[in-house]
Parts: structure tokens; sequence; C-alpha cells
């Protein structure tokens, strides 16, 4: 039986990041993956790096990380596309107008560098966004990438660094340090670090939904739009658990493509198209840029987050002292990707960690039951 | 706006045009959605030069028939996706702009024909190189190509029809280069004698209004010469390569199915067609398919099936039974048809790094030749997520590297975003919470 130090399943951009974690930590490193490395809820997604303030430990984690990511900027290959474009939050009006400036104020306090925009500064950086909005904050670092090169990039660094991809099979079962996969063939290792991302078939009691979500991707306009816009409201519809929401999300790539969400659904695992909510999505973006009326949209599609009761992930040890989580990341998998990755290997080897990680033990959710054979 | 019909039938091309007639006939309102400005589909595409456009009788004879059936023909119609079970979307491009329909159906007919196959080889993105099919569209649409010298080549019996017509309308076809050996196409041939005089002699008039033309058998394109535009195609027998002057190519590669919108439906594949039963019913529920998207095989084969989709789809099992031993006569002449102009392999490594694969998204094949599925190098490079979703380089890919393109996502065809709450779907308001 092969052996390694640590075995990840899922080659998702966390897994990815995980893996070249542990590579560079001089751990010897299996990385498995049943389909396409990138190709689930990382494919799906924007690829918004942004911080997060909707809860102190969010905030930590969403922060730290896009600070490792400005460390790897120097080595993205181009195809990454990590373009700085900064968040615009959106305030519709004086309500959201408190809001911003609340918001800026514990930016301020985490050392997030932001800029409050009024109406006639807001008109001005986003041509194309309706008249009479109130303003809204310019969070200056956030980023944009391409996220399915940038799990490719992680990936392929840690294989240049000796990681092995087992490709086309997935795990069937997981415990005591042996992973056996679908066709038969086990590993042993002394750590397994379970990273698939939504699918929680490895470990059935995880406490992690599918949040179903549509995106559409729009032809090209370039100079259409220069931040990404996140309306206000959004963080109102993100914590909504129970219902069904939309809100205004738009992203430029670097293609001139405008990439336009957003939406949230619970209870719904079909992956098709639901025109009910595409519809109010669509609806809704235009609410806030009535011109996007007559741009040609080319592609829509869904993707499942991974969703946690108390919307933060699960990252570090588990009952059984050789599984370690690194799941549950429902939107901020691709900016908590790198934080999460480092906080997991100072986890697994006794190193201080760059933020505080207790927030994120799956210890706090107290059923850690594991599928054996 | 929604409208409601018995029976649906997407394009009017042979096929859709025999389908519509025969479901019409036997008591079903019918309506027929196209995407081109009138019925026809490629193959008897209309031109805007009335005088010069010599109609097909059988066209003229099939479209009398459509007329007098009660089947009603809406064209300018792409249908983009499904927005309800049972119901399809379409869209028409006005003056004032871009309108929805829905059509609501209890029975759906799939005639959604085939559009040629492209394969990349060095220079085939510069202006002058056009599709075969494609060129003879634009010259019936008032593209000028007189005096013009052009080289036709790829695949198919296409290539001679496309000869013959822009020689017509005064270009100088200065060769005809069909990638099939003569050995391949023997046996096509002389089976026509038996069976297929009509296509026979089809092809002998077209071969006769291209008496001074070669037509070159087991020759294929290698490079196209020029830097703003053709000036020349390099051609090759295998043995030796030669540089034939030119200022068009035209060139298609025999054709492709349309199979997005069946699989958009979940319709089952079989390899790349789509799968019918021998009443011409798909995998899914009262969903017909005919011609083209079934297996490649021609003018008859898609009046035969359409008749049968039509009749099937209004309940005449036994009228469509009487037809079933003509449908096997073109079935056994497509099965001919696809060995003839089966692709040599050489015309898979045609590419060099540079040559662009994926013209949408500026694709070179040495970006794909990193990837081990089409998955992988959709995801790594974009390939076929562009606005055409992979219809023009999907099946360069699959030709290339043996991937068949998956996935199909709606729209199928790029619409502007107002078409998402400009129609009315009866569907509950549910609790939206913004």
């Amino acid at each position: 039986m092969r052996g390694f130090d640590v075995l990840i399943l899922g080659a998702g951009i966390v897994g990815c990041a995980c893996a070249l974690e542990c590579v560079r930590a001089g751990l010897r490193v299996g990385i498995v993956e049943r389909d396409v490395p990138g190709g689930a809820t990382t494919a799906a997604g924007m690829g918004h790096i942004v911080v997060m303030d909707d809860s102190p430990a969010q905030l930590a984690l969403t922060r730290y990380s896009r600070s490792l990511w400005q460390e790897l900027l120097p080595h993205l290959p181009v195809g990454v596309e990590y373009e700085r474009r900064g968040t615009v939050w959106v305030a519709a009006d004086d309500e959201e107008m408190g809001e911003v400036h609340a918001k800026r104020k514990t930016y301020a306090l985490a050392g997030v560098e932001s800029e409050v925009l009024d109406a006639r500064a807001l008109a001005a950086a986003e041509p194309n966004l309706r008249a009479g909005l109130a303003g809204g904050l310019l969070v200056l670092d956030d980023a944009v990438i391409y996220p399915p090169t940038a799990a490719a990039f992680f990936l392929h660094e840690a294989v240049r660094g000796g990681a092995v991809l087992l490709r086309g099979q997935g795990a069937d079962h997981i415990g005591k340090g042996i992973v056996t996969l679908r066709d038969g063939t086990t590993y042993a290792a002394d750590r397994i670090v379970v990273a698939t991302g939504a699918d929680i078939a490895l470990l059935p009691s995880l406490p992690i939904q599918k949040r179903k979500g549509h995106l559409l991707i729009t032809d090209r306009y370039p100079g259409f739009l220069h931040h990404q816009l996140v309306e206000l409201g959004y963080l109102k519809s993100a914590h909504q658990i129970s219902s069904d929401s939309v809100a205004f999300n738009i992203q430029p790539r670097l293609t001139g493509q405008l990439l336009i969400g957003s939406s949230r659904q619970y209870g719904n695992e079909n992956p098709g198209i639901d025109q009910r909510i595409l519809r109010s999505m669509l609806e809704r973006a235009r609410s806030y840029m009535p011109a996007l009326a007559g741009i040609s949209g080319i592609r829509a599609w869904t993707g499942f987050r991974a969703a946690t009761p108390d919307k933060l992930p699960l990252i570090g040890p588990t009952d059984d002292p050789t599984i370690f989580l690194a799941m549950g990341f429902e939107g901020l998998g691709i900016t908590n990707a790198p934080g999460a990755a480092r906080l997991l290997v100072d986890g697994l080897l006794g190193r201080v960690p760059g933020i505080d990680a207790t927030p994120f033990l799956p210890s706090r959710i107290a059923l850690m039951e594991t599928k054996h054979a | 706006m929604m409208r409601r019909t018995d029976v649906l039938v997407i394009g009017a091309g042979p096929a859709g045009i025999a389908a519509a007639t025969a479901a019409a006939k036997n008591g079903c309102s019918t309506i027929v959605l196209d995407d081109n400005v009138a019925a026809g589909g490629q193959i008897w595409r209309g031109g805007i030069d009335s005088a010069r456009t010599k109609e097909d009788p059988a066209k003229t004879k099939a479209i009398a028939a459509l007329r007098s059936s009660g089947a009603e023909i809406l064209a300018g119609r792409q249908v983009v996706d499904q927005p309800a079970p049972g119901v399809l979307r379409a869209v028409i491009t006005m003056a004032d702009g871009t309108r929805a329909e829905s059509f609501a159906w209890d029975r759906l007919i799939l005639a959604t024909g085939a559009r040629e196959r492209f394969l990349p080889f060095p220079g085939w993105t510069l202006p002058g190189v056009f599709g075969a099919g494609g060129l003879q569209a634009l010259v019936k649409g008032g593209f000028y190509v007189e005096g013009k010298r052009v080289v036709v080549a790829g695949s198919g019996p296409l290539l001679l029809a496309v000869a013959a017509h822009l020689q017509e309308y005064g270009a100088k076809v200065v060769a005809i280069a069909e990638q099939a050996p003569l050995r391949q196409l023997l046996p096509f041939a002389a089976s026509l004698l038996g069976s297929s005089l009509g296509k026979l002699l089809q092809g002998a008039r077209y071969r006769a209004s291209l008496a001074r033309t070669p037509y070159r058998m087991g020759c294929w394109p290698v490079a196209v010469e020029g830097e703003e535009s053709v000036r020349g195609v390099r051609l090759t027998n295998g043995r030796r390569v030669w540089s034939e002057p030119c200022d068009l190519l035209a060139c298609g590669f025999h054709l492709v199915p349309n199979t997005e919108l069946a699989e958009l439906l979940g319709c089952k594949l079989r390899g790349d067609f789509v799968e019918v039963n021998v009443r011409q019913q798909t995998s899914v529920a009262n969903v017909f398919c005919a011609g083209e998207p079934t297996g490649i095989a021609g003018l008859e084969a898609a009046l035969i099936q359409g008749e049968i989709a039509g009749l099937s789809a209004a309940g005449a099992a036994r009228e469509a039974s009487e037809l079933y031993g003509r449908r096997s006569r073109e079935q056994a002449f497509a099965r001919r048809l696809e060995a003839a102009f089966r692709l040599r392999p050489e015309l898979r490594s045609l590419a060099v790094p540079d040559t662009i694969v994926c013209r949408c998204e500026d694709v070179p094949f040495s970006q794909l030749q990193e990837h081990i599925s089409w998955t992988d190098a959709k995801l790594q490079t974009r390939c076929g997520m562009g606005p055409c979703q992979g219809r023009i380089c999907g099946s360069a890919v699959q030709t290339l590297f043996n991937w068949r393109a998956t996935s199909v996502r709606p729209p199928l065809f790029p619409v502007p975003l107002e078409v998402f709450d400009s129609e009315e779907i009866s569907i509950s308001p549910e609790t939206i919470v913004h």
C-alpha cells in the first residue's frame, strides 16, 4: 500500500491550496480527484477576492487570505487574470449609506483600507449605475481572479514540489489513516484532509448544506464596468437561511465580459437553471444598471456552495485524529483558499497560526461521525 | 407572449417542412419556427436575386404543401431555452429591439439540421476564408464573387454544389479539393447507379458545369497563404505540396448535426446523433427528431423522416409505418455517404502550435494540447465558452483530440438580457426576497 504524510481528498481550489502548503512544509502529499481538478464549485463561482465583515472571524480570515493572495501575486501566471479591481458596496438609500459608514469603521479597525463614495463619486466611478443611488464603499484591495486557473496553479506548483495527483477515482471511505477509493485501491496516510466542498458523502453527518447559486456571463463589453459591484442588501440576502434570495452582484472580467449574480437557494439540488430565480436575479441587476437590458448574455449556469450553520468554514481536526477538514466555505472558497490552507498546515505541524484558528475548528460543531468501512 | 400549439416544429428545412405538413394535415394545430428569414433550410436557401436562383422543384412542391396544410410558419425566430417543461422560448430581432415569444407544445419535432465542420490549419482564420456552404449562403444574399478566383476544399457532396453555384455567379473556381480518396468514393458513386440515379445525375450536372475545373480527390488544404487576406492555398495529395493562387477559399469538411436543442431537452444521443425509435421519437416523451440531427443522410431522408415524425406526432401510426421501407433505403444511403467521406487521419495534424482553434476565445492549438479532456481544456483555456458556445471549435476538437464537447448551457444563442423579463411565463410569483 502506498503511503503519504498527507492525503488530500478533492482538488478544488481549497484542496489544491492545501496540497501546495503541505508540499512547502516538506510533507509527502497525495491528492485524490474523482473528476476534473477545479471542475466543481471552483469552476462555478465568480472569483471575487473580497474581505467580508459579516463576523469578526470571517473578517479575520478573509483579510488574512487576501494578504496571502497579494503575496502570491508575483508568482501567479497571467492566466489567473488577477486584477485589483476593488469592490464597491452600493448603497441604494440613506439607510444603506448608514451601513456604509459603519462598514468603513469596521474595516478601518481591522486595517482594511476603504473609501466612502458619495452619490456623485459613485456615479463617476461607475457611470452605468442608475441615477439616484446614495453612494457606496470602495474597498480598494479586493480583486478578481479566474478560479479554475488559480486552482491549476496551486496544483501545478504542488506537483512540481513532489505531490502526487491521483485522478479518476473518488474516495469511497476513509478512517484510521486509510483511504479506500471506489475501485478498491487503498492508500495509507498519517493525515487525511477532506476538501470535497459541498459533497459530504464521506462524512454524511457534517452540517454542510448545498446552497445553489446562478450566474450569467455576457459577451465582451470592455469599459462598461470597472469594479466588482455588490448591493449592500447582499448581506441581508446572504444571511437569509430559509428562503430563496437574489442580490445584485456584478464582476468585470479581464476579457471585457460581465459576470452577473447572485442567487441563493437551499433545498434545491437540481443543477438545472431555475428560470424564476434567473429572471429575478437579472431583473435585480437591471434595476441597478438599466443599460444591461441591451447587453448580450451568452451563458447561464448554476453551482453549489457548501454552507455551514454558522457561515464559517470547517478547518482542522475531527474526532478521528487522522481526519482533518477544509470545507464549508460557502461563497468564500476562492478568497479563503490560501488562508485556510495555511491554518490547516499550521495545525498539522503545531505551528503558531497567523490568525486565531479556533473559530474554524470543526469541534465547535459536535457531530463528527465518520463513514467507516 | 405565450402561444399554445399541438405540434411545435423547430426548423423549416426539408425535414421540418415535411413534419409540419404531415402533422397539420392530420388535424393538429402546428407552428414551425425557423431562424432564417424564409423557409427552406440550408439546402433550399432562397436568394435575393430571384431571376438567378433556380428553385428546386421539390422545394416549390414542399412549400406549397406546407402552405395548404394549415401549419403556421414563423421565420426569424431563434430558439434559446426551455423556460418551463413543455415550453420553448424563441427570440425575434426587429428594428426596435429583440422580443421573446414562448410556445407551449404537446408534441415537439426537432428538425434542426446540420452545420459545416471546420478544421483548423495555418491561416484558416484569414479574411477570405469561408465555409463552403457559408460562402454559398453569402453569395445568395448578395456577396459579390464575379471574377474572383476560388478554391473549394474540404469534403462532402456539398463541395460540388457550392462550386457549381459559385461558378454560376461568375466566380472562377480554380480547384476543388476533396479529401476523400478515389478508392473511398468509388463504391459510393457506384451505389448511386443502382439506387439513386437522381443523385448521380445531379452530381453529373454539377460536374458538367465545372468541366474545366479540376476535381481532385485525395487532396486537402495544408495552409492558407497571405498575410492580410488570402493570396493562395497550399494543397497536398500526400505526396507533394503545391500552391494554388486564389482570392477566396471555401472550405468545409462535411457536416455535423445540430443537436444542441435536443441535448438541452435531455434527449439521449447515440454517438454524435440524436437517438430515435422507428417513429422518430427521441428518449424524451413527446419529443421527435428528424433529418440530419439523427444522421447525415441528405434531402430525401430528411423529407421521409420528417413526414414520419409529423405523422407519429399526429397519432397517424399506420400511415407513418407505410414509409418505413423508403426510410430504410435512405438510411443505407447515409451509411455509404458516411463511409465515402470519412475524414483522413492527416487532417488531425494540420494545425501548428499557434493555429487558433477557438476563435471566440483566441485559443491556440498548443494550449489545448496540454490537456487531457474537453472539460480540463475548456476550464483552463475557455475553449468553446464564447458566444458560439463551441459550435465551431467543438467539432474541431472532437476531430483533433477525440474529445466530445459535452455541456450545453442556455441560452443556446446570445440574447439581450431584457429578454429575460419581457415575456410572460405562468409561474406563480413565489417568495423572492431581496
